[in-house]
């Protein structure tokens, strides 16, 4: 019973989990159910109140996403998470607790393009009005503030070129601005950045990356950093008002520093029904235990292919952080001390027909839509993942008709160099 | 006694050792806070005395109102405060007046008042503000983690089968001293703002 504190990779493998009460299993159990038996009419009515803590059905909660929720909540250092069925599921949901139709917020305009996507297209026709920023110009954050301004939305290494976020600079613009700031970690995990640590009060993740990272499962997750007081000025009436579906109970008053989370539980989840599969959440706890591990081989592999591209005559430019030379490293020396994440860019001198012919002679690079996992991958933004973007829109987010994007695999180096050398050579 | 982060271990010696419970602002209405942290306190085995002078005459969950601590019959171990911050005073202050002293001195989330809390420790009460001891003893016992809240604990051994009604152990081993430092901050900064 010592008050001590465990590291990262202890937290990993034990944080939420505990041997099984009813048969002592230890691996966490995969509780496969879709309702759970109440004790009574007065117990029943006790948790769909908000009254107890407890099961109901697995759309608003589950004993196995639990133990992921408290997990990822204990790497990132806050204090609850939510686990829904995606990333692009965690920002509806976190989205929807912050704004009413007419609300605007804004978002960095180096994103995942999926995210770009759902920012401009589905939101937009929620009423939630998306204002870009450029976060390599902190200004252009303070200068997009109005009225209606309820978050902001940064990457913390920003996909597709993984340049690195500068979050400390825009977590003074948003509380300055008395908004939430909002990080999609993914493309660090907890590993390399902690964004509540730099000041974020909100993280999110695509679980399907690096914290899952066998690339098999689908996940998303949401992280309440206990860091913003919902109750000031109505401006977030989800958390501060009574809510008439649970008998007029305030989210912010009864809950307190985990209110957002129990929010995107009871409102979101609830609502809009994005539930994770428990067998889901099984796959990522069991990729989490090796996060540690699996991250840092990941950076170490990434640094060396970078190294290698950046010395070779086929290619025009690299963009990892990691690189002594990149534009962002010293904010990379800063945030992630430990490697600057494994998923970057470079450009051939080919171009865009250069890039294709390097797809297609990969043998051990796949090639697809996905990042953060064991294997290593590779695709063209500009034809794929970026493709709904116009021209101007694709060379501002990084992802250029001459860009080729990897995510660097727990491979042996020598063994990726090889078949990039193959590649570019032939 | 540092006001802004406490260690786990003064907490879970508080829910430990007391046994019984003034809860001074008790709603009966029941989608009010303090109606389910007194039931669940109850559920839990502690010995709950209602305070609330609105409600002489009725019972709380089976339990008589009291309209005020000095017409609790039995000594009391703690006082669970469901007041405003500008409220708390006059409650300290009165639970200064009963014999024996209560041992504890317990605000609720949201409620905080400093010096009350030195009034109070000046006579050996231990106190605690902005915390809810429902959340504390869920967090504590792991309970808590079935709605994804961070209990900042670890334990390798194997728990009864919960059941409603039982006393859990809280005695896990606890992550970093119970503190989440980036929410203590946050609280710790509004409450200089304000």
């Amino acid at each position: 019973m010592s008050d001590r504190l465990p590291g990262f990779s202890t937290l990993a493998v034990h944080a939420g989990a505990q041997p099984d009460p009813t048969t002592g299993a230890r691996a966490t159990p995969i509780y496969q159910t879709t309702s759970f038996v109440f004790n009574d009419a007065d117990h029943a009515a006790s948790l769909f109140g908000l009254q107890a803590f407890g099961n109901i059905y697995t759309r608003i909660g589950n004993p196995t996403n639990a133990v992921l929720e408290e997990r990822v909540a204990a790497l990132e250092g806050g204090t609850a998470a939510l686990a829904v069925a995606s990333g692009h599921a965690a920002q509806v949901v976190v989205l929807q607790q912050l704004l009413q139709p007419g609300d605007e917020f804004i978002a960095a305009r180096k994103l995942y393009g999926g995210s770009i996507n759902q920012f401009t297209h589905a939101f937009k026709s929620f009423g939630w009005n998306v204002v870009w920023a450029d976060p390599d110009d902190i200004a252009s954050f303070e200068r997009a503030v109005t009225p209606r301004t309820k978050a902001i939305f940064i990457e913390s290494i920003a996909n597709p070129a993984g340049s690195i976020t500068d979050i400390e600079a825009i977590s003074t613009v948003a509380r300055k601005a008395g908004v939430p700031l909002i990080v999609d970690n993914t493309l660090a995990s907890p590993y390399l950045i902690r964004p509540i640590d730099h000041g974020a009060d909100i993280v999110v993740h695509s679980l399907t990356k690096f914290l899952g990272g066998h690339g098999n499962s689908l996940g998303g997750i949401i992280v309440d950093a206990g860091t913003f007081d919902w109750s000031t000025g109505g401006k977030y009436p989800m958390l501060s008002e009574p809510r008439p579906e649970y008998h007029g109970i305030r989210l912010q008053e009864t809950f307190g520093n985990f209110a957002f989370a129990i929010a995107c539980r009871v409102l979101g989840l609830r609502d809009l029904g994005p539930a994770l599969s428990p067998f889901n959440a099984f796959m990522i706890l069991t990729g989490i235990e090796t996060l540690p591990l699996r991250m840092q081989k990941h950076c170490d592999n990434a640094k060396a292919v970078a190294e290698f591209l950046a010395g070779h005559p086929a290619v025009a430019a690299v963009n990892y952080a990691g690189l002594a030379s990149d534009k962002y490293n010293q904010l990379a020396r800063k945030y992630a001390p430990k490697g600057a994440g494994a998923v970057f860019t470079f450009s051939l001198k080919g171009g865009y027909d250069a890039g294709v012919s390097l797809v297609s002679k990969l043998q051990l690079f796949s090639h697809l839509a996905n990042v953060g996992d064991t294997r290593s991958l590779v695709i063209h933004p500009a034809s794929t993942t970026h493709s709904q973007l116009d021209d101007a829109a694709k060379v501002k987010s990084g992802a250029g008709p001459d860009v080729v994007r990897l995510s660097i695999g727990i491979e042996d180096k020598e063994d990726l160099i090889a078949d990039l050398e193959q590649a570019l050579g032939a | 006694m540092n006001h802004d982060a406490y260690p786990d271990n003064y907490i879970r010696g508080i829910l430990n050792s007391v046994k019984s419970i003034a809860m001074v602002g008790a709603s009966p209405v029941n989608v009010r806070p303090s109606y389910f942290a007194f039931k669940y306190l109850a559920q839990r085995g502690y010995d709950m005395i209602p305070v609330n002078p609105g409600h002489v005459g009725k019972e709380l969950l089976g339990k008589p109102f009291v309209a005020s601590l000095s017409d609790i019959d039995r000594p009391v171990d703690m006082i669970d405060i469901f007041r405003n911050s500008s409220h708390i005073m006059p409650v300290v202050e009165e639970a200064l007046t009963l014999d024996p002293l209560p041992k504890v001195i317990w605000m609720q989330l949201g409620a905080r008042d400093d010096a009350a809390a030195l009034k109070a420790e000046s006579v050996g009460i231990k106190v605690v503000m902005n915390r809810c001891p429902k959340i504390e003893y869920g967090r504590l016992s792991s309970e808590i983690s079935w709605m994804g809240v961070n209990s900042r604990t670890l334990s390798s051994k194997r728990p009864p089968a919960p059941t409603q009604g039982m006393r859990l152990s809280l005695n896990r081993m606890s992550v970093g001293g119970g503190e989440t430092a980036a929410s203590d901050r946050a609280a710790k900064n509004k409450t200089e703002q304000s």
